[in-house]
């Protein structure tokens, strides 16, 4: 087997008391196969069910016993048929016993490799460790696991346990359940195995790691406390995002029957010159430009590799501080994790010391770090221990990149203590906000926190890589909504909100929310928040540039007589607010009517639709402030009688939906036009528009 | 065109990934900066660190020629103006007394920064007074208001361009509360009127005027003598402006060069609680990695800007593909196909709120559990009034209790869950150090987390843990190394530096390359203190025994060893090959690619790349 190879053998408990969790476990096995089925075509995978009416297997053949285990499939490279037999698992009708199915699967393992693959061999157990174990023909149940764990070690053989158990602990019979988590405590104490508890089926999807990385070091060298102190280590990464699959462009081009058509899509760059786009630049001709303010500066890789920044590899110490002095949201990165070099017990002792102290008087270290001999820019961070509580697991760092100077960008805000006493919460609804935060509670002391990180799936690549495999069987499936488990991570958990009613219904009287839809800005504030093309997504549906007409009550003091054709808009404004005689408010709505009606008469392009609603709607705000109303509902009256004449329904239909409205006498008190009638004016045009 | 090659290989959807760390700015803004050149400004002096006193004037210029700095890499498209009034001499299109608008030749008095203004300004200090002079130009018996002028000079300034694409500013440094002070009578109400007049003239424009006081600590600067009214604050908003009266003048340049800053809002978030109860936030992007601005490509030969063009070609057919609308997977030996609109309905999980799932105490929160840089939030009573006070209740809640919030950020490009932490307001030295609010931390699924510490290739031995000795040992260091002044972000990124000096030196024909102080590096002075170094012998002593030194060595020379076995390998091997003879019939292409990198490594050449581009390499390497 190649170095990234693994050979797996799931051993799935399906006894009466797992049926609940069944689906879950469905799921999770059956993404692990349609991932290694992508990433990892090459591997191995075996099944071994155990709590089932029927036994088949090897061992029940040769010695005897091993009842009620079924292998599913002999460890072979995936395929699809493991998907589709994860997809559904038997019920079984027997309860099982987790030591006769690990003994199965490692036997599997051992027949088909030996000694060879070392770590490479793994088991992974999902069972609930209600039922009790068989007692071993000769010494206890204890000797027989260390025995097992050995063989495990010596074999090479690593193992992972998920135990699955309900919220209520009352669940099976405590004797027997405190003896299986006590035996399979050992093998994780005794070999190299994981021993996870799962409360809630999204824990069952998240604790089985579906996506095997193999470890790569992103350093390895000294960490110098000084020149004089130099600690072997390690750097990995602790996490690093999973990215959605870049998938690749997609051609139709070639024919249907070509079987051996790629469909793949070469994406082609050509550098042409602006002022000639005929001409090619080619590569060697082409220089890369540095900005700088409005100059563009064009230095060669050659001659920038000359100048640049060339620090030197090496991880050194910058001191100690309080951990205090290093705010949690400061961490700029995916995290790293050092470790002594392996292999190097001096180092693990000076690790684990300085990991120990480090927590002990709550200090943290600060690093400067050049991973690599060619890179270009230095890493400072912070290094905080972590300490392990487990014999065999040494004690590490964690590693996060902090900013620097100038990542950092500083800006005041004002003191709560400094907002209007109207906005301060009093003490009635300070004691229903404390209770709620400390009764909506997702770590209750004893029960599994929920939603914890490492054991909550991505959600989107949960959705995607089930799509994929649906895909496979039916091409045209639709995305199907998203799974109810997944909710759960989307949104509160309804048992925990049923649960919780009183406070959270407690705490939500206590405060009033009202919504602001008719609300003035002042011009600046609008210009801050105009969202840099960014807000898609959201429930603002605003009518297009709304600013625009906000802007009104700042517009140009230049004397403006006439709407011109540049900044038509703002003309109109300037017009409105002309404060030295009231004609100018008469002559600019005329104008801008006019305006109006010259660009539809121009032409019937659509592409003009946004720009008259533009229009409008700074016809609308004008009007509404002057007091004006009648004579933009007329207006729009006659524009719709006009696109009727002219076969612009279309247009119509635009305004609709952009939700542009007659003014209603709830707007400009002028106006006869009721909030019922100012909606749907558009929405259902006059019938005898229809007839036209 | 700014298009970056480098940008464009990359996948679609990293594009998004790229709005998070540069947020895109729509409007520009125009910036007026008026400084106040009075003969106070010069004698007025604050003590700073190294107990020199500087002149609030120096405070002043130091901190705008920093911003320009800052501004012509990150917000170049902004423009700007540098204005002094209460000077001698006078220059501005209006020919008004006592104003002088600064600048330097190929540039309008507002207008982008450019690498000679910055230049230029850094060196202003030198010539003012011969150059530019100071002199109050307020003075009884006068009608001169040199104060008025200074508006009327700037608003005139920022007549440019419309409100709706340019977010327009006046920033006005002055160490003098009361400018007219020195009149009497009818003039000064009639001088105080015109000025306010002018004032919010400018302000009906849009236009807004922010004032930097800059004061003593002993005297301080009262905004309500004067400048309130001219600034339009009223009520809250007056209570809420914090004169800046520093202890030290480094604290007062910190809270100056904040100020200059415009702080946007990245987007607004309805933050949705419980029961359909939701509130409103805007949410700044405080900290974000800064990086070297995007490249263009240039011809070398005329050094004039390149369009990029991208043409989709069919692999199979050769045809030209007009636009590609699906995607596929390779899957089972076949191709899954998967239209745009699939893959943004498989993204979209989440209605794009944030939503509450509950609350956990704060040690919960993992140093572990982190990916990118988090996002601030404060909340806002615009469109959703009653906002501030939820916010508050909550945020003192979870300060109090100890504990975070945990909810689901649905926005379509990353919907991620998150942890909100509460973080309290810290003033220091009269300044705010963090505000208060919440801070959004990304959190990582299951997928993100790797247990490295617990799947280490070989562990057979147990491994070992410190004894009390040594941890007491280690104790002893830790207090020796202790950086009690440490602050994050104290340290400038020294590539980044680099970066943009190499950049402003070559921008000025500069031929000297300057040379930038790399302030990362430890204190091997401080680090060869007595006192340290015994603590750091006896760690070592106890750690490693008498044998550290031979252990590192003879660990070093093991794996260096091993490091350099393929090298010296390779010469080996180099040398049974005729490589002048194999080049010049033509025959390395004969060769295997292992071959070849026998060759490369013995001449410690790159080996990577295909074939025929280590051949070259090779022939390259040997002149031919």
């Amino acid at each position: 087997m190649a170095r990234n190879k693994e050979a797996l053998v799931l051993l799935i408990d399906v006894g009466p008391t797992m049926h609940k969790y069944i689906p879950e476990a469905e799921k999770v096995c059956s993404m692990l196969a349609v991932k290694k089925l992508i990433y990892k075509k090459y591997d191995s995978v075996g099944v071994v069910l155990f709590g089932t009416e029927d036994t088949k297997n090897e061992l029940t053949k040769e010695v005897g016993g091993y009842e009620h285990v079924v292998v599913l499939r002999d460890i072979r490279v995936v395929d699809g048929d493991l998907v589709e037999s994860l997809q559904q698992l038997p019920r079984g009708t027997f309860s099982g016993d987790f030591l006769d199915a690990i003994i199965v699967g490692m036997d599997m393992l051992i027949k088909k490799y030996d000694k060879t693959e070392k770590g490479k061999k793994r088991l992974c157990l999902i069972t609930d460790a209600l039922c009790p174990i068989k007692e071993p023909y000769e010494g206890t149940k204890e000797d027989q696991i260390i025995t097992i764990a050995e063989q495990m070690t010596a074999y090479g053989i690593r193992m992972e346990s998920i135990v699955v158990r309900g919220r209520h602990r009352g669940e099976g019979n405590k004797k027997i359940v405190d003896e299986n988590d006590h035996l399979l405590d050992i093998f994780s104490k005794k070999t190299r195995a994981k021993f996870v508890y799962v409360e809630n089926p999204i824990s069952l999807l998240g604790a089985l790691r579906t996506r095997n990385i193999v470890p790569v070091t992103i350093f390895r060298g000294d960490l110098e406390i000084s020149s004089k102190l130099k600690i072997k280590v390690w750097v990995y990464k602790k996490t690093s995002e999973e990215k959605f699959p870049s998938l690749k462009k997609y051609s139709d081009k070639a024919p249907s029957t070509d079987k051996f058509a790629t469909h793949e899509v070469k994406v082609d760059y050509e550098y042409k010159s602006i002022e000639d786009p005929r001409k090619v630049v080619p590569p060697e001709q082409r220089i890369k430009g540095y900005r700088y303010g409005p100059q563009v500066v064009p230095i060669s890789s050659a001659e920038w590799d000359a100048v640049k920044f060339k620090p030197e590899k090496g991880v050194k110490l910058l001191g100690f501080t309080n951990a205090d002095n290093i705010l949690r949201h400061y961490y700029m990165r995916d995290v790293n994790i050092f470790i002594a070099e392996p292999g190097n017990p001096k180092a693990s002792l000076a690790v684990s010391a300085l990991a120990r102290v480090m927590k002990e008087m709550n200090k943290v270290a600060i690093l400067r770090c050049v991973w690599r001999q060619a890179q270009g820019n230095v890493t400072v961070g912070v290094l905080t221990p972590n300490v392990s509580d487990r014999d065999n697991i040494c004690d590490s760092f964690y590693f996060n990149v902090l900013p620097y100077a100038e990542d950092v960008r500083e800006f005041q805000f004002p003191s709560f203590s400094n907002l209007p006493a109207s906005v301060q919460p009093n003490q009635l609804q300070q004691e229903a906000a404390d209770n709620f935060v400390s009764m909506f509670d997702l770590a209750p002391s004893g029960q599994e926190e929920a939603l914890l990180p490492n054991s909550t799936p991505n959600p989107v690549l949960e959705r995607f890589y089930r799509l994929v495999e649906l895909k496979s069987k039916h091409p045209d499936a639709a995305v199907p909504p998203l799974d109810e488990t997944l909710k759960k991570i989307t949104e509160p958990d309804p048992e925990l909100v049923s649960k919780r009613k009183s406070v959270i219904d407690a705490f939500c009287n206590c405060f009033e929310v009202k919504e602001n839809k008719k609300l003035k800005k002042s011009n600046r504030q609008l210009l801050r928040e105009k969202p840099s093309g960014s807000d898609q997504g959201e429930d603002y549906a605003h009518i297009p540039d709304k600013s625009d007409t906000n802007a009104i009550e700042h517009a140009s003091a230049v004397k403006i007589e006439k709407i011109g054709d540049l900044t038509p808009i703002q003309d109109f404004e300037a017009m409105i607010s002309r404060g030295d005689s009231p004609e100018w408010v008469d002559k600019a709505i005329k104008e801008m009517k006019t305006k109006i009606l010259e660009l539809l008469k121009d032409t019937s392009s659509e592409k003009i639709y946004p720009k008259a609603l533009e229009y409008l709607v700074a016809l609308r705000k004008a009007c509404i402030l002057e007091q004006e109303p009648k004579e933009f509902n007329d207006f729009l009256h006659h524009l719709c009688e006009f696109s009727q004449e002219r076969n612009l329904t279309r247009f119509c239909e635009f305004l609709a939906s952009k939700e542009l409205t007659l003014i209603s006498k709830t707007e400009a008190v002028d106006s006869e036009v009721s909030d019922d009638e100012a909606r749907t004016f558009l929405i259902k045009p006059e019938p005898k528009m229809e007839c036209t | 065109m700014d298009l970056d090659p480098d940008d464009i290989f990359r996948d679609d959807e990293d594009d998004l990934d790229n709005d998070f760390h540069l947020e895109k700015e729509a409007t520009k803004e125009f910036l007026v900066i008026l400084v106040d050149a009075s003969p106070k400004m010069f004698n007025t002096t604050s003590p700073s660190e190294d107990n020199k006193d500087e002149t609030h004037f120096h405070i002043a210029v130091s901190c705008i020629s920093q911003s320009l700095k800052t501004q012509i890499i990150n917000r170049s498209y902004d423009e700007v103006a540098i204005c002094f009034f209460n000077t001698r001499e006078k220059k501005n299109l209006q020919d008004l007394n006592g104003v002088f608008v600064f600048n330097v030749a190929d540039r309008d008095y507002l207008d982008r920064p450019t690498a000679r203004l910055i230049k230029e300004f850094d060196l202003i200090e030198d010539s003012f007074m011969r150059e530019i002079g100071s002199q109050y130009g307020i003075v009884s018996g006068s009608r001169e208001n040199s104060l008025y002028n200074a508006l009327w000079v700037a608003q005139a300034l920022l007549r440019k361009g419309s409100t709706k694409t340019a977010y327009k500013r006046m920033l006005l440094f002055t160490n003098e509360d009361d400018p007219f002070g020195s009149i009497e009578g009818a003039a000064k109400a009639d001088m105080r009127k015109t000025t306010m007049q002018r004032a919010e003239d400018a302000r009906d424009l849009g236009i807004s005027i922010e004032l930097l006081p800059l004061s003593r600590p002993d005297e301080e600067f009262n905004v309500s003598h004067f400048y309130a009214d001219l600034m339009g604050l009223k009520g809250d908003d007056l209570a809420q402006f914090i004169p800046s009266a520093g202890q030290k003048v480094e604290d007062m340049k910190f809270q100056l060069r904040k100020r200059m800053f415009t702080k946007r809002v990245v987007r607004k978030i309805n933050f949705s609680i419980a029961n359909g109860l939701s509130i409103e936030l805007g949410s700044y992007a405080l900290i974000r990695p800064a990086v070297p601005g995007a490249t263009t490509w240039l011809d070398s030969v005329t050094n004039h800007p390149l369009k990029t063009e991208r043409t989709l070609i069919c692999t199979d057919t050769g045809a030209l593909l007009s636009a590609s609308t699906k995607h596929f997977q390779p899957y089972k030996n076949e191709n899954i196909k998967f239209s745009v609109e699939e893959l943004s309905e498989i993204k979209r999980i989440s209605t794009g709120n944030l939503r509450l799932l509950g609350f956990k105490p704060l040690s919960c929160l993992k140093d572990y559990h982190n990916l990118k840089p988090s996002t601030f939030l404060y909340p806002s009573d615009e469109e959703v009034s009653g906002s501030r006070c939820i916010f508050i209740a909550l945020h003192r809640s979870m300060l109090r209790l100890k504990r975070f919030a945990v909810a689901f950020y649905g926005i379509s490009s990353c919907p991620r869950l998150v942890a909100l932490v509460a973080q309290d307001e810290i003033i220091r030295d009269g300044g705010q150090v963090e505000p208060p609010g919440m801070n959004m931390i990304y959190l990582p699924y299951s997928d993100d987390i790797r247990d490295i510490d617990e799947v280490l290739p070989d562990s057979d031995a147990a491994t070992p843990h410190a004894t009390d000795e040594q941890i007491r040992k280690a104790a002893a260091l830790v207090k020796r190394i202790d950086l009690k002044e440490f602050s994050v972000c104290q340290f400038a990124n020294p590539a980044l530096q680099r970066h943009y000096a190499v950049l402003q030196a070559l921008a000025l024909e500069e031929d000297e390359m300057p040379d930038i102080k790399d302030e990362t590096l430890p204190d091997e002075e401080g680090m060869s203190r007595p006192g340290v170094v015994s603590a750091l012998e006896d760690f070592k002593l106890s750690v490693y025994g008498d044998h550290y030194d031979e252990e590192c060595e003879g660990k070093a020379s093991g794996t260096s060893r091993k490091r350099k076995t393929p090298a010296e390998n390779a010469v080996k091997e180099c040398a049974s090959y005729n490589w002048g003879d194999l080049a010049d019939n033509g025959q390395l292409k004969d060769l295997t690619v292992t071959e070849l990198k026998y060759y490369l490594a013995a001449h410690n050449l790159p080996v990577a790349g295909k074939k025929e581009a280590l051949i070259s390499r090779i022939l390259t390497h040997m002149g031919k």
